[in-house]
C-alpha cells in the first residue's frame, strides 16, 4: 500500500488514525463537534466486516465499547463535554477493569451545554479526574491533522500496552478545520495488537497478575478461560475482595503501570526551543497560535521557543521542568483558565516567572493575543 | 416413566441458612429444621421425590438423590 | 452433570439472606442452562449493581459484573462484537428499570438477542430497603415511612411496549414453572425478557409485613394466576403468570450482518 494524500478535516484524520490503528468496533451517540467521528465510521466500520453502533446515549455507548473490548476487538467511542461527563463512571470502570479502549473527546466550551461550535480546552482536568477515586489515565491530544492520525495509532497502542482506557483530547478547531493528511503506509507506524494468553485450557489463567514486564495477557470472553470482571477490588482472577493487602496493591498497580511509563508515554514536540528565553507551553490548536508567534519573532531574531506537548495525561513534569531550566519567563498558552498553567507550575516550583495566556471566549486564541502578553511580561507594554 | 425411588438427602448444612422454604412448602413433612436452624430429615421413608425443597432451596443446600431402575438419575 | 458443575462453589454460601427469593432465581437458572446443555464457554452473564447482580460471580461462564443500570449496554457490545455468544443478564428492579430504564427499552427496541433475567423483589436490598421503581403505591420502605405515593411499573407491558420479542413473568414460587420459562427466554432469538417475582423478607417483607420468607411465597402462590388458567379466568385481578409475548421479529445482529453485506457491495461499486 502507498502513501494517500488526503484533504481531510480533523475528525476525519482521527478516523483514518484508527482504522489504520485497527478499530473494529465503535459505539457511540451524535454531539457536536465529533459527530462526524461517527458518521463516518458507520461507513467504513460495515465494508470491512466490522460493527458500529449508535447508543441510546454516551453512558451506554461508553459501556457497550467496554463489551466489545472484551470479546477481543479494537474499540472506540467518540464524544464532546456533555457526553464526556456522562461517560465517566464507565471510565472508571474501564480504569478498574483493565480494559484497552479509546474515548475521543472533541471538546466544546463548558460547563454544561457551553458552546458546542466553539473551541475550548476545558476538559484537561476532567480528563485526568473526572472520574472518582485514584486512578492514573493517559490523554494525548495534537494540533494538526498528520499528529492527529499519528496520536490516534498512539493511544490505540497504549490501550492495548497498558490495558487502560485512553483519552484523546481534540480541540472543535483542529476537527473541523480541513488541511492535507498523508496516510502512512502499511507498517511505517508500528501497530500494537491485543496481547492475549498463550494458556491452553484448564491451566489456572489470571487476568489480573501482571507479568514481570508488567504486561497482563488477556483472554477473549467466549474463548477457553472463564473468568470474571468487576469494578469491585479484585484478586489475580478478577473476584472480588477486600483484602486490605489486595485492595492496595491493585490500586499501586493502575497508577503504577501508567506513572512508571511516563517516558514511553510522553509525546511533544519542539519549535526554536534551543537557547529561547521566553518558552511558550501549548497544546492542541493553541499550539498552533503559539508555533506561529515563536516563529515570527524568530525571525526577526528574538528568542521565544515553544514545547508543544502532545500527552497531557500523565503530565511530564521531569520534561517541563528539564526543557524550561534557563527560560527567563514560561507561558502556557491554552484555551482554559490554567488547566496545564498548574501543572506547569507544580513542574517549576518557582512560578513567579510562569504566566497564563489564555482565551476563554469561544475564539482560538491568535499570535496577537499571546504577543501582546509576552510584550508586557518583557517589560515592553502592548 | 418408572417412579423414582428416594436413595438419599444431600444436605449440605454449611450452606443452608435455615430460612425454611424447604419444610415449609414439603408435601409430607420429611425435613425439619434443628436447634441450629439449620435443615435435617425427619422422616426420609415419606418422601416422594417431588424435589421441590431441591428446586426452591435458595442456599443449593438440598440435593435429592434417586435411583430409577435401579439407575442413579 | 449437576447443577454444581456451573457454580463457583469456593464463593458459597452465598451474601444472600436466608430466604431470599434471588437464590431461587439462581436455582432455577442453573437448571435451565444444565437442561439447555449450552458450552459454558459460549455464556457470558453481565450483571449491574445490586443483590441481583451478585449472581454473576457465583456461576462458571465468563462473568462482567459491571455498573448500576448499564449492564444491557455492555451487554449490547458483547452481543453485537461477537454474536454467537450466549448473553444473560441478570437484574433487579431497581437495576433494569430506575437507573438501567433507558438502557432496558432500547435493548428491547433493537430486538438484540440477549436474555434480561429482572429479579423483582420491588425494593433495593443491597442499600438497606429503599422503595423501587416497582414498589408501588402505599408501601413502607426506608425512603418512605409515611409510605409511597408513586406508582409502579408493569414490566411486562413495558418489555411488550418497547419490542421486546419475548415476554413472560413468573416467580420464586413457581419453579418448575420458572426453569421453563427461564429455557424458553434463554433459546429465544431476540430480546427477552423474564420477570421472576423474588422475595426479599430482610427488608420488604419486614417492612411490609408480609412474614417471612415462607408466608410471602405463599404470596405468590395466592395471588397470581397462570394465563389460560381457571383459577385466572375466575380472578381476572391476579398477577398474571406465564408468556405474554414470543414472535419472531428480526433480531439486530443478524440484521447487522445484512448491513455489512450492502456496506461490501457499495464499496465494491465505487471501486469499479
Amino acid at each position: 500500500m502507498t502513501s494517500k494524500i488526503k484533504f481531510v478535516h480533523g475528525n476525519e484524520a482521527c478516523v483514518r488514525g484508527a482504522l489504520y490503528a485497527g478499530v473494529n468496533f465503535f459505539a457511540g451517540y451524535p454531539i457536536t463537534p465529533s459527530t462526524e467521528i461517527a458518521e463516518i465510521l458507520s461507513q467504513k466500520l460495515p465494508e470491512q466486516g466490522d460493527k458500529f453502533i449508535q447508543m441510546e446515549d454516551e453512558i451506554a455507548s461508553m459501556c457497550a465499547i467496554i463489551g466489545a473490548s472484551l470479546t477481543g476487538h479494537k474499540v472506540m467511542t467518540a464524544t464532546s463535554g456533555p457526553g464526556f461527563s456522562l461517560k465517566q463512571e464507565a471510565l472508571g470502570y474501564a480504569c478498574m477493569a483493565e480494559i484497552p479502549c479509546v474515548i475521543v473527546n472533541v471538546q466544546r466550551g463548558g460547563p454544561s451545554t457551553g458552546n458546542p461550535t466553539h473551541v475550548s480546552q476545558g476538559d484537561v482536568n476532567q480528563a485526568r479526574w473526572g472520574t472518582h477515586g485514584d486512578h492514573s489515565i493517559i490523554a494525548l491530544t495534537a494540533s494538526n491533522h498528520q499528529d492527529i492520525f499519528e496520536t490516534t495509532v498512539n493511544a490505540f497502542n497504549f490501550a492495548e500496552t497498558y490495558r487502560t482506557p485512553v483519552i484523546l483530547l481534540f480541540d472543535e478547531t483542529i476537527c473541523h478545520m480541513r488541511e492535507k493528511l498523508i496516510i502512512p503506509r502499511k507498517n511505517d507506524i508500528p501497530i500494537v495488537n491485543r496481547f492475549r494468553t498463550s494458556l491452553k485450557k484448564h491451566v489456572d489463567y489470571h487476568p489480573y497478575l501482571p507479568r514481570e514486564d508488567g504486561r497482563l495477557p488477556m483472554s477473549d470472553f467466549g474463548d477457553v478461560h472463564r473468568y470474571n470482571v468487576t469494578g469491585l477490588f479484585h484478586d489475580m482472577w478478577g473476584f472480588p475482595s477486600n483484602n486490605p493487602k489486595i485492595v492496595q496493591e491493585l490500586l499501586h498497580h493502575i497508577n503504577d503501570k501508567i506513572e512508571n511509563s511516563i517516558h514511553e508515554i510522553t509525546k511533544y514536540k519542539e519549535h526554536y526551543l534551543e537557547n529561547a528565553e521566553y518558552i511558550l507551553i501549548s497544546y492542541g490548536s493553541s499550539a498552533r497560535s503559539a508555533i506561529h508567534m515563536a516563529k515570527n519573532r524568530t525571525q526577526r531574531g528574538e528568542k521565544i521557543g515553544v514545547l508543544e506537548l502532545q500527552s497531557l495525561w500523565p503530565f511530564p513534569h521531569a520534561l517541563v521542568r528539564e526543557k524550561c531550566s534557563k527560560a527567563k519567563a514560561v507561558l502556557v498558552v491554552e484555551m482554559n483558565m490554567g488547566q496545564i498553567l498548574n501543572q506547569v507550575k507544580l513542574a517549576l516550583g518557582d512560578s513567579k516567572n510562569v504566566f497564563l495566556a489564555n482565551r476563554i471566549d469561544g475564539n482560538l486564541i491568535t499570535p496577537t493575543n499571546i504577543k501582546a502578553l509576552l510584550r508586557v511580561i518583557q517589560g515592553r507594554g502592548v | 416413566m418408572a417412579r423414582l425411588k428416594l436413595k438419599e438427602h444431600l444436605i449440605n448444612q454449611d450452606w443452608c441458612k435455615g430460612c425454611g422454604i424447604c419444610v415449609h412448602f414439603c408435601p409430607k413433612k420429611v425435613l425439619k429444621l434443628n436447634a441450629m436452624e439449620r435443615v435435617e430429615v425427619l422422616n426420609p421413608e415419606n418422601c416422594i421425590c417431588c424435589k421441590f425443597c431441591e428446586l426452591r432451596c435458595p442456599d443449593l443446600a438440598i440435593e435429592v438423590l434417586t435411583t430409577q431402575d435401579g439407575k442413579h438419575d | 452433570m449437576s447443577v454444581k458443575d456451573y457454580i463457583r462453589e469456593r464463593f458459597f454460601p452465598h451474601i444472600w439472606c436466608p430466604g431470599c427469593g434471588h437464590g431461587i432465581v439462581l436455582n432455577s437458572f442453573l437448571r435451565a442452562v444444565e437442561q439447555l446443555k449450552i458450552n459454558k464457554n459460549k455464556i457470558v452473564i453481565t450483571s449491574g449493581i445490586g443483590c441481583s447482580a451478585r449472581i454473576s460471580g457465583y456461576v462458571d461462564f465468563h462473568s462482567l459484573h459491571t455498573i448500576h443500570g448499564r449492564a444491557l449496554a455492555f451487554a449490547t457490545g458483547l452481543k453485537l462484537s461477537k454474536p454467537k455468544l450466549k448473553i444473560i443478564v441478570p437484574m433487579g428492579d431497581g437495576d433494569a428499570l430506575a437507573i438501567g430504564g433507558n438502557h432496558f427499552i432500547h435493548a428491547a427496541r433493537r430486538n438484540i438477542d440477549v436474555t434480561a433475567i429482572i429479579m423483582n423483589n420491588r425494593i433495593y436490598g443491597m442499600t438497606g430497603g429503599q422503595y423501587s421503581p416497582l414498589s408501588g403505591l402505599n408501601i413502607k420502605a426506608s425512603t418512605a415511612p409515611f409510605l409511597t405515593i408513586e406508582n409502579d411499573f408493569n414490566i411486562v407491558e413495558l418489555a411488550k411496549a418497547a419490542g421486546a420479542s419475548f415476554v413472560a413473568r413468573t416467580t420464586t414460587y413457581h419453579v418448575l414453572e420458572a426453569v421453563t420459562l427461564l429455557k424458553k427466554a434463554i433459546k429465544h432469538k431476540g430480546f427477552s425478557v423474564i420477570e421472576i417475582l423474588s422475595q426479599c423478607p430482610t427488608y420488604f417483607g419486614r417492612k411490609n409485613k408480609k412474614g417471612d420468607a415462607c408466608s410471602m411465597l405463599e404470596l405468590y402462590k395466592k395471588n397470581t394466576g397462570k394465563i389460560g388458567s381457571k383459577k385466572l379466568n375466575n380472578n381476572p385481578d391476579l398477577i398474571k403468570r406465564g408468556i405474554f409475548v414470543n414472535n419472531n421479529k428480526p433480531e439486530y445482529c443478524e440484521e447487522y450482518e445484512k448491513i455489512i453485506q450492502k456496506a461490501a457491495t457499495a464499496a465494491a461499486i465505487r471501486q469499479i
